[in-house]
């Protein structure tokens, strides 16, 4: 099968007046249709900059950046769905209307979208929360309704910057365990940005590492873990080799 | 709700125990009407035809809903033209914080030989004294989006007009109504100063007309106007504001 995103040698350079900042350097990896890829690393990565790339926010100064095959189309202004570490919801919409905003940009029919969206609030757990407003949400709630907004406009690649940084612990882990049966039912093809390294490998089909100072990829790695992922696979003897190998490649053993 | 009836409560107490206060002051302190009429010798002013009461509401209400009505307009207008050019900002933006800084008072008699005396420059006294907190904080408004809210509509390729109707607008509004609130009462006193310093007609014209024969109780009445229509514009702005924005997002 043909990959679905295609990365090599990607690049990209910060130029503010005549200093350069390298913000990423060689970044070369596939992601198959339907994978879940953690890409994790500290600050200052390049992480974020690699998902604005994938999102058409951000051009790349070198190396060849392409999503989507003949067997997957990808149409780039309809095809992503972004989700950021602070959930984003506008404060002055219900959470159903904030659910719709990608549907309304895009022009989608809304009485479809409308169904769609309920269903989405139904997968995300937040069935009976159609109309109130977000500060009436918890901040995982918040983010389940920005996941549900994410998906849609139906989009074949969904990103995710850090989407659980800001939640508690024990909120963190639940929301992994969500988006696990999320992306199961869903289908799509996720990329996952995270400091968190069991995080990672508790998520991906495949790690991404980057490392800092400077940026660069420094590995890339199949997580041959057994799905569905389980809380108690992370006492599990090769989920501690994995994090072990990104732990050494931070530096941090 | 028995929560908001005691407040209620506690507000009506409160106004009147300042007018009893008053009263006992008056009349206990023995205190001339000159220096401070009572409260029934205040209300007392009302009921004579010759202050020519609803006359003079009506010049200096339509002074002060008249200035702020166009403040309201041009501010958000000048501002949203700002959000759809960063070099008209960048140009004028400086000059308007600079042109903020002028007391606008001092206007007052350039504003009289411009434009004489009356209706129409008092209402441009009042529009000049509350045109630039509209301005300035539905311009900061604007500017507040967050960065990653742009970067999800850019990246659905939303339009520019998608990105301000749906994102940036409706996220001004707590910042439009906190500058609307600041001017409701900044266009009182723009319009009464306007009236002091030259007209015929309104209740500043009035207070000064009758502070030539110390009529006190005249001039008490004429304040209490005054605030009245000030409470009324700002009720009405905290009233749409309830309206249009959602409780969280509401500013003070």
């Amino acid at each position: 099968m043909e990959p679905f995103i295609h990365l090599r040698g990607v690049t990209k350079i910060y130029r503010r007046g005549k200093a350069e900042h390298l913000a990423i350097s060689d970044a070369t990896f596939d992601v198959m249709p339907g994978e879940l890829v953690s890409l994790v690393g500290p600050s200052g990565c390049g992480k974020s900059t690699l998902l604005k790339i994938l999102a058409g926010l951000h051009p790349h100064d070198g190396g060849e950046v392409r999503i989507g095959s003949a067997s997957h189309s990808f149409d780039p202004s309809r095809d992503v769905g972004m989700v950021f570490q602070s959930p984003l919801l506008l404060k002055w919409r219900r959470v159903l209307e904030n659910v719709l905003l990608p549907a309304e940009i895009l022009g989608l029919p809304m009485g479809e979208a409308r169904e769609r969206a309920k269903g989405l609030l139904a997968l995300v757990g937040l069935t009976g929360y159609e109309d109130k407003y977000p500060y009436e949400l918890s901040g995982g709630m918040q983010q389940r309704a920005a996941i549900a907004r994410a998906l849609v406009h139906d989009p074949k690649l969904v990103l995710m910057d850090e989407p659980f940084g800001a939640l508690d612990a024990l909120t963190r882990e639940k929301m992994n365990l969500e988006l696990l049966r999320i992306w199961q039912e869903a289908k799509k093809t996720i990329v996952f940005v995270t400091h968190g390294i069991s995080e990672a490998v508790f998520l991906g089909t495949r790690v991404v590492v980057l490392t800092a100072g400077p940026a660069r990829m420094a590995d890339n790695f199949a997580i041959d873990l057994p799905r569905p992922r389980t809380l108690d696979m992370k006492t599990h003897q090769r989920f501690g080799e994995y994090t072990r190998r990104i732990y050494k490649l931070l530096g941090m053993e | 709700m028995s929560e908001n009836l005691q407040r209620w409560t506690f507000a009506v107490l409160a106004h009147v125990a300042l007018i009893l206060a008053w009263y006992l002051f008056v009349k206990l302190g023995n205190v001339p009407k000159f220096v401070m009429p009572s409260p029934a010798a205040t209300l007392d002013a009302l009921l004579q035809p010759n202050y020519g009461w609803w006359t003079n509401v009506l010049v200096t209400g339509t002074e002060i809903f008249a200035g702020y009505f166009l403040a309201l307009v041009v501010g958000v207008g000048l501002a949203l033209v700002f959000t759809w050019s960063k070099a008209l900002e960048a140009f004028f933006m400086p000059l308007l914080v600079s042109l903020n800084m002028i007391p606008k008072v001092a206007l007052g008699p350039l504003i009289i030989v411009w434009f004489k005396y009356g209706i129409l420059p008092n209402s441009i006294m009042a529009f000049s004294i509350c045109v630039f907190p509209i301005l300035l904080t539905t311009a900061r408004g604007l500017r507040e989006t967050e960065p990653e809210l742009l970067d999800l509509v850019r990246s659905l390729k939303g339009s520019r007009w998608q990105l301000f109707s749906k994102v940036q607008l409706p996220g001004a509004l707590p910042y439009i109504f906190s500058g609307m609130k600041v001017a409701a009462i900044l266009a009182v006193a723009g319009a009464i100063v306007g009236e002091f310093l030259g007209s015929d007609k309104g209740l500043g014209y009035l207070m000064l007309q009758v502070q030539v024969t110390l009529d006190t109780p005249a001039m008490f009445m004429a304040v209490i106007m005054i605030t009245l229509i000030g409470m009324l514009l700002y009720g009405m702005v905290l009233a749409l504001e309830r309206w249009l924005v959602v409780k969280d997002a509401r500013l003070d």
